[in-house]
């Protein structure tokens, strides 16, 4: 189980500190895809930077621990401190342009022997190599070329081979697929589920788009502004979501088949900087009170297994009707 | 019946690499679509990446000249070998709408510089008239002459921007507005807020749209027709209606079932583990 106390990322600026992250509290099972959904700048990149243990000046943990829960290799156990020693071995990361995160200039196979392994001996690291990526169903002579002779979705699923070849306990996946196309998506995304089956790891799955989320997690992070405003299992978040917030998202999305009118959510979120009093989604809910706007709520379980951040968790939502940006 | 869109035969080869050793990558392959309505429409053209959709509007948008055939939009020659209409004549008919709306905005400049020259320059207004045509093309995205005059692009969110995009190419009131990508740069849960309002400048304003993406939901959502690109080619073309709920072409089956929904999941996923409470 992966613990998250209290934490607090932030970032020094000229103008002073801001936290991108702004007390989060967590408890992530093993063995269990988790997908992490909010709009642009609601610290879903830094919370999972923070958690890869990739802290560094101008980003800092101001507060709060991480617990992994699992041992490095001198039986110690992992923590913020020493979790830079543990990348790709037992945690590794898909960047949000993976695709181009490998190495232009050497070949596949070298990148594969440039991890951190166990075992000197390049040939049988090599083997080994072969041996899994022909498990993943990939072709063998794609490890001889140089990325950019292969196809985005290749170069991607190359990565997935990268971070997932030395087994490790988790994974965070930052967008992996929001620059491919959707039949590629569909690969991709079947591939790492049928790895996590038979790993049993836990991955971290950062996406906007919600369809992703509903096709690929057993559990649900919604964050809005720096501080989580829902999670539980995804069965439960999509059947039945509580905050207002999640409502709004999952209502917007246009469904091929059905003719109901869709809406966006009007307005912004609320800038980081200053005070912050009350519910950060007050000004864009339809059912915020002047109790939202003075009071904050806390993430507090409504149901087994289901926390959401809202003093009206579950309330139904006016109907919009012809609102929107009007 | 007005003919909105009508291309013959289009071809576009790029060749790249040198003289000698030239590899052709033919991005538009015989390109034949005709669509005739009464009223405005909205015409989605879908495909995966490096299917030709760009290609496809930059020939409309005669950034890109085509190796052979022509295009028609609401009765002119736009592309091809025929009669041209002059530039500013064709920038008043076909009007464009970028990806990502901080690329199209120089953010040295106000984003109302560009709203202004568009209505004196292309729709050739005088001062005091193109500051009433701006003010009513943004009153008709949503927003307020005064809340954009002098503020630069970091002053506005993505969806925000992406309709002062919007007011700009409604100014010279063109008959078709070619919007390539347009709200895939844009936060999901504001999404929707720029695809209503192209069916409502369609309803109530009479824009036609091309409106080019990867994203089928929204296309199914608001188009009236539908052409899925595959190669450079068009597998498949026609009422959106008819293309989304009996698919012909093997690939738009495909694409269909590729689409993550939140209905039915592609698969049954594992008992979720032991360790989960």
């Amino acid at each position: 189980m992966i613990e998250l106390n209290d934490i607090v990322v932030s970032y020094r600026t000229e103008r002073g500190s801001i936290n991108a992250v702004d007390g989060v509290n967590l408890e992530i099972p093993d063995g269990c895809i988790v997908g992490i959904a909010g709009e642009s700048g609601c610290g879903k990149s830094t919370l999972m930077r923070a958690i890869y243990g990739d802290i560094l000046s101008p980003m800092s943990l101001s507060s709060g621990t991480i617990e992994y829960g699992f041992n490095d290799r001198n039986g110690e156990p992992v923590t913020s401190e020493n979790v830079r020693n543990e990348w790709f071995r037992t945690l590794s990361y898909i960047p949000q342009s993976s695709m181009n995160s490998m190495n232009p200039v050497i070949r596949i196979r070298e990148q594969f022997i440039d991890f951190p392994g166990t075992d000197p001996n390049k040939k049988r690291v090599l083997e080994q190599v072969r041996e899994y990526i022909g498990k993943l169903g990939l072709p063998v002579e794609a490890l001889d070329s140089f990325p950019h002779q292969l196809s985005g979705g290749m170069r991607q699923r190359m990565m997935i081979a990268l971070a997932t070849f030395f087994q490790p306990n988790l994974i965070i996946a930052d967008e992996p697929t929001t620059a491919l196309d959707v039949v590629v998506q569909k690969e991709i995304l079947l591939l790492l589920m049928e790895l996590q089956e038979q790993m049993g790891n836990t991955i971290l799955i950062v996406s906007h788009d919600m369809g992703v989320h509903y096709q690929v997690t057993h559990k649900m992070l919604i964050m809005y502004a720096a501080k989580a405003a829902e999670y539980g299992d995804s069965d439960s978040v999509f059947d039945e979501p509580l905050h207002p917030y999640t409502k709004m998202l999952i209502g917007s999305l246009p469904t091929i088949g059905e003719d109901r009118a869709r809406h966006g959510i009007p307005g912004s979120p609320p800038s980081l900087w200053g005070d912050l009093q009350g519910c950060r989604f007050a000004e864009r809910c339809p059912l915020a009170t002047g109790l939202c706007r003075s009071q904050e709520p806390p993430l507090v379980e409504h149901k087994p297994g289901h926390f959401a951040a809202c003093h009206f968790a579950g309330a139904d939502l006016p109907d919009t009707g012809g609102a929107g940006w009007q | 019946m007005a003919v909105i869109l009508k291309t013959v035969g289009l071809n576009k080869v790029y060749r790249l690499g040198s003289f000698f050793r030239a590899k052709r990558i033919q991005a538009l392959d015989n390109v034949n679509i005709t669509v005739e309505s009464d009223r405005p429409v909205i015409i989605a053209v879908v495909g995966e990446s490096g299917s030709g959709k760009t290609t496809l509007a930059k020939t409309l948008l005669r950034l890109e000249v085509p190796t052979s055939g022509s295009a028609v939009v609401y009765d002119k020659e736009v592309a091809g070998a025929g009669s041209r209409p002059s530039r500013r004549e064709f920038l008043k008919s076909i009007q464009p709408i970028f990806q990502n709306p901080f690329e199209a905005f120089s953010r040295y400049r106000n984003v109302d510089a560009y709203l202004h020259e568009t209505a004196i320059r292309v729709a050739g207004l005088s001062a005091p008239d193109a500051r009433d045509a701006v003010a009513h093309a943004l009153s008709s995205v949503g927003l307020e002459y005064n809340d954009v005059v002098g503020k630069y692009t970091n002053q506005f969110s993505g969806g925000e921007l992406q309709r002062i995009s919007v007011a700009r190419a409604l100014i010279p009131e063109p008959s078709l507005i070619v919007a390539d990508e347009p709200v895939s740069m844009i936060d999901a849960s504001r999404r929707m807020i720029i695809i209503n309002l192209f069916r409502k400048l369609r309803d109530e304003e009479g824009r036609s749209f091309l409106y080019i993406t990867h994203d089928l939901a929204t296309a199914y959502y608001i188009s009236d027709f539908i052409a899925v690109m595959k190669k450079g080619q068009v597998v498949e073309f026609g009422k959106a209606q008819a293309v989304m709920s009996d698919p012909q072409h093997e690939y738009t089956r495909l694409l269909l079932n590729s689409i993550p929904t939140t209905r039915q999941r592609w698969r049954p996923r594992n008992v979720a583990p032991a360790t989960l409470n």
